[in-house]
């Protein structure tokens, strides 16, 4: 659908634990087709302090209610006050912004890499993929056992695998210390990943060595969102792109990092 | 409805809403949210001779009611705007100016002579006031002498409508809008981002990757105020004002300090609608205090 910005109803707001919140927003408008990968940028109104919108990826779609949800992990005051949002309130919100991830055309098996609030641009994408009978599997890596949410929502779309820093679940260690990334990778025919930095370079490195396709979702500091102030570019083999218009979503041959 | 249209030089606007450049791509990005033909003009982004790539990442920081970015003109070139960029924009009923800036004279030059040959293009606004490059931009804005030897030169190659950008890193703005005047200006828009800086305690490091960069936003309004009050009582031309305006209420007092148009800068990253909504702000305000035109208020301070 073409980008609108639009006050958004809060219908619902889902703490999943201190730090991690979930906002389903309601537009009073149909939904067009919003694709895995597209973000949405948030006003926090009435902040002395947050003055740009906040970017989220779109975590979730309803096209029957006409919802988006956003996944939200508070790190500092912009997050905090949207995590306060009160069911019935308003979102100014525009969306849907930035690309998408390329899906298989036809049946594949592909593996998705998620850390921290990135494993938000992962749900709709690994329920798109299920949806076109794709063997999804679904490694999330966190610091404990308490921050890794939403695993049930997760394992409709696929099996899931867990690492913990401090092995309170699944293996011990980062993501790439787990299996399916490691001895396992060369099953699969793609990866996608989004986290932080040190962990989607890791990916990124695994599969080049195996020659496996893999794409990125990644962050940047946004002013606009829309690709108008130039301020979020990522260096890529064709100069400087911009994360917000022509990501978030690279694939990591066109990207220049040392991996 | 009162009276909107306003005249710089030979540029007939609609209304005295422009954007300003750095701040709405090329327009063309705004398709989705507004009718860009309703604005009184826009100021494409800062273009260069040569292609630029612009500064190293993290370019932006935000700051208490602004922002701080470092861009550094990326751009594509002069060429390619002229052969990519400027035919999807003949759409526009508006009137587009295109942000010139160099390192060098010769660089102005070569891409105001580029600009002078573009017929929908009824003007340029020379940049001399780029706080995020390290040869020229801000350097030229900066002293009289260099403010001559660039607007001067760029006049004798441009034939029409120059307005010159002026930067608000300087200790006697009245004297360099002067000299600006004085070797060719047309008009005088102000004020550009002031050069600042943003650390990141917990790090110890400066949150851009240049250590400095130009500050826009709400909180550059009162010395963008000042400084627009200031150049109006210097100089004959008419001033573009700009620097934090949000809404209808803050281009009114532009207006009042002496500005005859004003542009709309980081408001378009928070709205992409709000210069629709300046410029309906501004005719309710006329109606409100039964003015029948915007020029009832420019200079209207009541001292
Ligand atoms: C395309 C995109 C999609 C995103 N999707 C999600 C999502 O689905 N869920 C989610 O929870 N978050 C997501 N983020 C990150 C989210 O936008 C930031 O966490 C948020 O803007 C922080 O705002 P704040 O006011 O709470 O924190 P601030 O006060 O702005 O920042 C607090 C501290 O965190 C640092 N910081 C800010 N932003 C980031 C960042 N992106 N990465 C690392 N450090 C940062 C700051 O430098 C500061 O030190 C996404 C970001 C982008 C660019
Ligand atoms: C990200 C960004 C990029 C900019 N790029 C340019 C530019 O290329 N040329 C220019 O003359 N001004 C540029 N500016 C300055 C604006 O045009 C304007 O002068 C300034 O931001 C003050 O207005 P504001 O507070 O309304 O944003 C830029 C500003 C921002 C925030
Ligand atoms: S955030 Fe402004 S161009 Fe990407």
């Amino acid at each position: 659908m073409r980008k609108t910005v639009q006050n958004l109803k809060v219908i619902a707001n889902l703490r999943l634990n201190d730090d991690h919140h979930i906002l389903r927003l309601q537009s009073a408008d149909k939904l067009e087709q919003i694709h895995p990968g597209q973000f949405a940028n948030l006003l926090v109104a009435n902040s002395s302090t947050v003055f740009l919108r906040r970017p989220f990826s779109i975590y979730s779609v309803d096209y029957t209610l006409n919802t988006i949800s956003v996944y939200i992990k508070i790190i500092g005051e912009g997050t905090r006050a949207l995590s306060k949002a009160v069911v019935g309130s308003e979102i100014d919100t525009m969306f849907p912004l930035g690309n998408k991830f390329t899906l298989p055309t036809e049946k594949e098996k592909v593996l998705l890499v998620g850390g921290g609030s990135g494993v938000a641009s992962l749900m709709s994408l690994a329920q798109s993929l299920h949806a076109k009978s794709n063997e999804v599997a679904i490694l999330i890596g966190a610091r404990s056992s308490k921050d890794l949410v939403e695993l049930d929502e997760f394992s409709k779309f696929g099996t899931v695998y867990t690492t913990t820093e401090d092995g309170t679940q699944g293996v011990k260690g980062y993501v790439t210390n787990h299996p399916v990334l490691d001895l396992e990778l060369s099953a699969f025919q793609r990866v996608y990943s989004c986290g932080p930095e040190p962990m989607m370079k890791a990916v990124a490195k695994k599969a080049k060595e195996k020659s496996i396709f893999c794409e990125l979702s990644l962050e940047n500091t946004m002013a606009c969102g829309f690709g108008v102030c130039l301020c979020c570019i990522t260096k890529t083999i064709d100069g400087h792109k911009c994360v917000c218009t022509e990501g978030p979503v690279f694939n990591i041959n066109i990207l220049k990092w040392e991996i | 409805m009162g009276d909107l249209t306003v005249n710089i030089h030979n540029l007939k606007l609609k209304n005295p809403v422009l954007t300003a450049s750095g701040t709405f791509g090329y327009g063309l990005e705004y398709d989705d949210f507004i009718d860009v033909s309703r604005l009184g003009g826009i100021v494409v982004k800062g273009t260069t001779i040569h292609p630029r790539q612009g500064n190293e990442y993290p370019r932006m920081a935000e700051t208490a009611s602004g922002m701080l970015n470092s861009v550094g003109l990326q751009n594509k070139g002069a060429k390619y705007f002229a052969t990519d960029i400027y035919p999807k924009l003949l759409k526009y009923d508006t009137n587009i100016l295109v942000n010139v800036s160099g390192s060098t004279i010769e660089e102005y030059i070569a891409c105001a002579e580029i600009i002078n040959e573009l017929d929908h293009i009824p003007g340029i606004e020379l940049n001399i006031s780029c706080p995020n490059v390290k040869e020229g931009g801000m350097a030229f804005g900066t002293s009289c002498a260099s403010i001559d030897a660039v607007v001067s030169a760029v006049r004798k190659v441009y034939h029409k409508t120059m307005v010159v950008k002026l930067s608000p890193n300087v200790t006697d703005i009245g004297e360099l809008a002067r000299a600006a005047e004085a070797s060719g200006a047309d008009s005088l828009s102000l004020i550009n981002t002031l050069m600042a800086m943003a650390i990141d305690a917990e790090r110890r490091k400066p949150i851009l990757a240049t250590i400095t960069g130009g500050l826009s936003g709400p909180a550059v309004k009162p010395i963008a105020l000042r400084q627009v009050w200031e150049v109006s009582k210097s100089v004959k031309v008419p001033i573009i004002g700009m620097g934090g305006i949000m809404n209808a209420t803050d281009a009114i007092e532009f207006f009042l300090a002496g500005a005859s148009a004003i542009q709309v800068g980081t408001a378009n990253y928070l709205d992409p609608m709000i210069t629709i909504k300046i410029i309906d702000g501004i005719d309710d305000y006329l109606n409100r205090h039964k003015f029948s035109s915007i020029h009832d208020i420019i200079g209207g301070l009541q001292l």
